[in-house]
């Protein structure tokens, strides 16, 4: 059977699964809808949970990102997890104990001012739409190679396939197509990491294959895998695998950014709103994050493997031998993924010296040029490999069964589809619900309100797809900026909205703003403004920044202005009155909880 | 006054539940901050020396390690202070 028809098979039977238990368990009413998690096991819950957040960032591109950077992207593997240390903590038993559904509403009663819940859904706006760009660029990857067509191509029928699946809408409420998605996101993540920590190191298991000895034995007996690879990517002028390169306050920022900005993220938060009990809700975190842990404990693997793999088959006689040639990779089979993602263009060689032979290596590298010189090269050959088509062309690059790249395909598409749609729902919601209905116009028709929320959807994908041709980063740095940005903005007003009885309305209102203005500006000033490129003032680079820290990691500096902004001018405002006091109080404590009300 | 007396009890516990629980949320912390910031990134070069397969301490820390703390970190919370609200009795019906 063709590669084309098994990825067909497998991404249209995960489909209709998704479809057929949406149908089976249909919520019946908009209450049932919301609330979909109440009366759900926290364990379920948990599940429910690390499928609506892991996106295209964590499956598609997060790895591919870690295998040519190595150990300096270990922030997106802390600070993806470490968010949920805060979310339990700090937010999670509270906001359930308030009782409301949505982010923007607490906000809205706890600084007892509707200018703080408007202000709440335009930060809610602004990081959901950036969030659906990185996952439209995953969207364009993964359906690109799936129907072996452009990127661009991919994008816009991905665009179009988002638009329908969000506004099917209901089955995004039910919690058992979640656990489905779940179930085939982890499964196609972990099988062909298990063949191939299999292959590599004897280790059915490829976190502990990570830290293994590799079964091919060199001259020199067994090494380590991660030693290996050290020795490999260094020989060819590349930064070593397992070293920092990156300065401390860098990673320490941006590491903090995506921990923050992880629990300020209305669509996880929203969760912890519906679970039974204020202690469901403690659990539910852990319970999310036990099965966020099973990609992301793999995810390091798959990255240092694949790289490892790579760079094996660009220099099958070792690195010092003579690498791989073009004819090789027209003809032999084991180099056909190279012409499937060729057509997306995403990947490409040139043999620019015209040595019939491809040179993979740092071109960049002083150490580098005299041996390019000795031999002739001219330049690095491997002109164009895209970050993130690793993690869906790995089985391909570890000649796996056809059926496992056919698997990959469907839990790359799941990853995508669930949280792009998720994310759909919550920005055309704030639109209709929060900034319409509860500001605008009052007394607009539920009809109304429904329609204006599939403009607000419409409007929303179609900005998300014009921008995501020419994304700002991969798909994952892009999700990055959109958790710097919920960083410097929701998180603080949560948690001092909890941790605080003195912050007030004013307060809370300067101290979002401050945040997400600070961070938006500097984000456009580095990346260009709305992310059109060449409209930026600085070059997105560490030494190039304006105070010498990337765009990915200014959302923790934003947070801090947010917090100290509110701290400050609510000491010089009015006292925050009795019942907003006695509101913090009650939140603060579980006894009373009663189920989550609509209001 | 009976009543009174009652909720004056509740506001002390209540306090007095609160600030354990704070105490309990800052040492959770300080370990989150440790493992991930501390031996994940600023005092790697303090673990170097401790060799885990094929690199050092400080890099299973920032890809693996810091996770698995996270997790113990949580459930531990999760455990503490369900038991605190039995103690202080502001447990759920």
């Amino acid at each position: 059977m063709e590669q084309f028809t098994i990825n067909l098979l497998f991404v249209g039977a995960s489909f209709a699964l998704y479809i057929g238990i949406a149908i089976w368990a249909r919520a019946g009413s908009t209450s049932e809808f919301y609330a979909a998690g109440r009366g759900v096991h926290p364990v379920t819950n948990g599940m429910a949970t690390a499928a609506d957040w892991m996106s295209a960032a964590s499956f598609i591109s997060m790895a591919g990102l870690i295998a040519f950077t190595g150990y300096d992207n270990s922030s997106f593997l802390m600070g993806w997890t470490g968010g949920y240390v805060l979310l339990a903590l700090l937010l999670a038993p509270y906001l359930r104990k308030f009782g409301k559904f949505t982010v923007s509403e607490f906000i809205g009663d706890r600084f007892y001012s509707p200018t703080a819940r408007m202000v709440a859904v335009i930060c809610l706006i602004v990081a959901s739409t950036t969030y659906v760009i990185g996952q439209m660029t995953g969207v364009g990857v993964a359906f690109g190679r799936f129907l072996e067509i452009s990127n661009t191509a991919g994008l816009l029928i991905g665009a179009c396939v988002v638009f329908a699946y969000a506004v099917l809408g209901g089955m995004k409420g039910v919690t058992y197509t979640q656990v489905a998605q779940y179930v085939v996101l982890i499964m196609a993540y972990t099988i062909p990491a298990v063949f191939i920590s299999l292959q590599l190191t004897g280790t059915p298991i490829p976190a502990l294959g990570l830290f293994s000895e590799t079964t091919s034995t060199g001259a020199e007996g067994s090494v380590y895998l991660l030693t290996k690879l050290d020795q490999i990517v260094t020989d060819l002028g590349f930064a070593s695998y397992t070293e920092a390169h990156k300065d401390n306050l860098n990673m320490v920022l941006f590491t903090l950014s995506l921990m923050i900005g992880t629990a300020g993220l209305p669509h996880v938060i929203m969760r912890f709103f519906t679970v039974p009990k204020v202690s469901d809700a403690r659990w539910s975190a852990g319970w999310a994050l036990v099965f966020i842990a099973l990609l992301y404990l793999t995810a390091p693997a798959v990255g240092a493997m694949a790289r490892l793999n790579i760079t094996n088959l660009m220099w099958p006689n070792g690195t010092s031998g003579e690498p791989v040639s073009v004819q090789t990779i027209e003809t032999a089979p084991e180099y056909d993924w190279m012409l499937t993602w060729q057509k997306t263009g995403l990947l490409d060689w040139e043999d620019k010296n015209g040595d019939g032979l491809i040179q993979y290596y740092n071109d960049g590298s002083e150490a580098m040029a005299e041996r390019a010189a000795a031999n002739g090269w001219e330049g690095n050959e491997l002109t164009n490999f895209n970050r993130d088509i690793l993690v869906l062309a790995n089985p391909e690059i570890a000649n796996l069964p056809g059926w496992v790249i056919g698997l990959v395909a469907a839990g790359g598409l799941a990853a995508a589809l669930s949280t792009a749609a998720g994310l759909l729902l919550a920005i055309s919601s704030a639109v209709s619900h929060d900034l319409l209905k509860g500001q605008l116009t009052p007394n607009m028709s539920e009809k109304a309100e429904l329609m204006s929320a599939r403009i607000a959807m419409a409007i929303a994908i179609a900005v998300a797809t014009i921008l995501g041709l020419n994304p700002p980063g991969f798909a994952a740095q892009t999700v990055a900026l959109a958790f710097g940005l919920a960083a410097a903005s929701i998180f603080p007003a949560l948690m001092m909205g909890i941790f605080s009885k003195r912050i007030n309305n004013v307060g809370a209102v300067s101290g979002m703003l401050a945040g997400l203005i600070f961070t938006l500006v500097y984000i456009f000033l580095h990346k260009g403004w709305l992310f059109i490129a060449g409209t930026n003032s600085f070059p997105d680079t560490v030494d190039g920044s304006l105070f010498g820290i990337q765009s990915t990691a200014i959302g923790a500096i934003g947070a801090l202005i947010n917090f100290g902004v509110a701290y400050g001018v609510s000491m010089m405002t009015k006292d925050t009155p009795q019942e907003i006091k006695d509101l913090v109080e009650s939140v603060r404590i579980p006894a009373g909880a009663g189920g989550a009300v609509d209001h | 006054m009976a009543e009174q007396t009652k909720a004056a009890k509740a506001d002390r516990d209540g306090a007095g539940y609160w600030a354990a629980n704070v105490r309990i949320i800052l040492v959770s912390l300080v370990i989150w901050a440790l493992v991930s910031f501390g031996f994940g990134i600023l005092l790697r070069p303090m673990l170097s020396g401790i060799a885990v397969g094929g690199t050092d301490l400080g890099f299973w820390f920032a890809q693996q390690g810091s996770i698995l703390v996270f997790l113990a970190l949580i459930f531990f919370y999760a455990w503490r202070m369900n038991k605190l609200d039995r103690e202080y009795g502001v447990e759920e019906d």
